[in-house]
């Protein structure tokens, strides 16, 4: 039977997070969970493309690449890590060009965070995930959407615990990086407590 | 050699030595431990130590021949498209090992999964391509490629050993904790394991050498 996208979609926040459990999206996770807003910011933008860039890759994968698709009958799967990255940059270019024409007020939100999106590997993640999986429409749909959301808790969550630990006192060695990952990896356990709330392979 | 930070930066500009671009990759700048870059699959396929090192040679492999040829090609490329003609040369390599992978080894292609093609974001790649090769002839610049892929290739090799060695007692394999007395601690194996792991071994590398001030980067 086919898993139905909307338990994908609460799969891939908690059990299956793309941060906490696949380990995607890391540098960004590093760089900017100091400040909340920025993180939320960050967070929004990460959830937008990568729904929207998991159905193009999936429409294009299905599409054009595998064998025998519609469009091209050869086999050009092996072409797919060099087209699922273009279509991700072509896409941020894209939407960053047409927010900064229609909305600039959100262009000043979000606009700092969308080049740096075309180097998360959190977006291409979730489209070598879609492809390995072998997903439906809809189910790439729901895990695109799923996996972004998921993201964006952890690092939300990580920018209000960082916070917090500027007050605390920290061993020397584990100033900077050491602690958040030592506190990523505690972070990780809680979400584990999850597992058997969805099932998804 | 290379001992004060300011000699080795202005050696830099006027064209570093080969010892130094080594010691700098592997040691003093280490991708993972120092500069954080490339965390994801550090993180991801250190579950068992076999995958650390096919994913280090993968490395290696990508990041020595990636600037071979944006070093080659730098002075054709137009500045405004290079990051787009970086990431080409950067995905054709991670192709190439894929595509030997399944060859010849699907097994570990199964299990390293979606991680071979996240090497076209591994951010040591294309910093590497944008900071180093991009400014240096080529013969530099792939040992540049060889030296940081060889501090990655270190990183995941010692986190891959601990936490194999404390998850199931096994080494490549091979019982080394007798299941009589140690009993696998699964939580290494599992996601939490992998960030506690890197964290305490950031922790170690900067007991041993304490990073550096803001002010004297």
């Amino acid at each position: 039977m086919e898993t139905s996208p909307l338990l994908i979609l609460f799969a891939a926040i908690f059990t299956n997070n793309i941060l906490l459990a696949s380990f995607l999206g890391m540098c960004s996770f590093l760089a900017c969970s100091q400040q909340i807003e920025t993180a939320i910011g960050l967070g929004a933008a990460v959830t937008f493309v990568m729904t929207c860039t998991s159905v193009i890759n999936y429409l294009i994968y299905y599409g054009i690449l595998v064998e025998g698709a519609p469009l091209v009958a050869a086999d050009l799967t092996f072409m797919s890590f060099i087209v699922f990255i273009a279509v991700i940059a072509a896409f941020v270019q894209f939407v960053e060009m047409f927010i900064e024409r229609f909305s600039p007020k959100l262009y000043y939100a979000l606009g700092i965070f969308l080049p740096l999106i075309t180097v998360n590997c959190a977006i291409l993640g979730a489209s070598l995930f879609m492809v390995i999986r072998s997903y439906t429409l809809g189910q790439s749909l729901g895990f695109g959407f799923g996996g972004g959301i998921g993201w964006a808790l952890a690092i939300v969550l990580m920018a209000g615990l960082r916070k917090k630990m500027n007050y605390s006192n920290v061993p020397a060695p584990f100033r900077g990086v050491a602690i958040i990952m030592v506190v990523t990896g505690v972070m990780a356990m809680v979400f584990m407590g999850f597992v058997g709330m969805v099932q998804i392979q | 050699m290379a001992a004060n930070p300011a000699a080795v930066m202005s050696c830099g500009a006027c064209g570093p030595s080969c010892r130094q671009t080594l010691n700098e990759g592997v040691w003093t700048n280490n991708p993972v431990a120092v500069q954080m870059l490339g965390v994801c699959s550090a993180l991801a396929v250190t579950s068992r130590l076999e995958n650390s090192i096919v994913m280090g040679m993968a490395l290696i492999f990508v990041a020595a021949m990636s600037n071979l040829f944006v070093s080659l090609l730098r002075n054709a490329t137009p500045r405004r498209i290079r990051m787009i003609a970086e990431v080409t040369i950067i995905a054709t390599f991670v192709i190439v090992f894929d595509q030997l992978l399944k060859a010849f080894y699907p097994e570990m292609s199964e299990s390293l999964g979606p991680y071979v093609g996240l090497i076209i974001t591994n951010c040591i790649i294309m910093g590497r391509a944008e900071a180093f090769a991009m400014q240096n002839p080529p013969a530099i610049s792939v040992v540049d490629g060889i030296a940081n892929g060889i501090g990655y290739a270190a990183v995941l090799i010692l986190i891959g050993a601990a936490r194999e060695v404390l998850g199931s007692g096994e080494l490549l394999g091979r019982t080394v904790l007798s299941p009589d007395w140690y009993t696998g601690n699964l939580v290494m194996i599992l996601a939490p394991g992998a960030f506690i792991a890197l964290g305490f071994l950031i922790a170690l590398a900067n007991h041993i050498k304490p990073p550096q001030t803001e002010a004297s980067k």
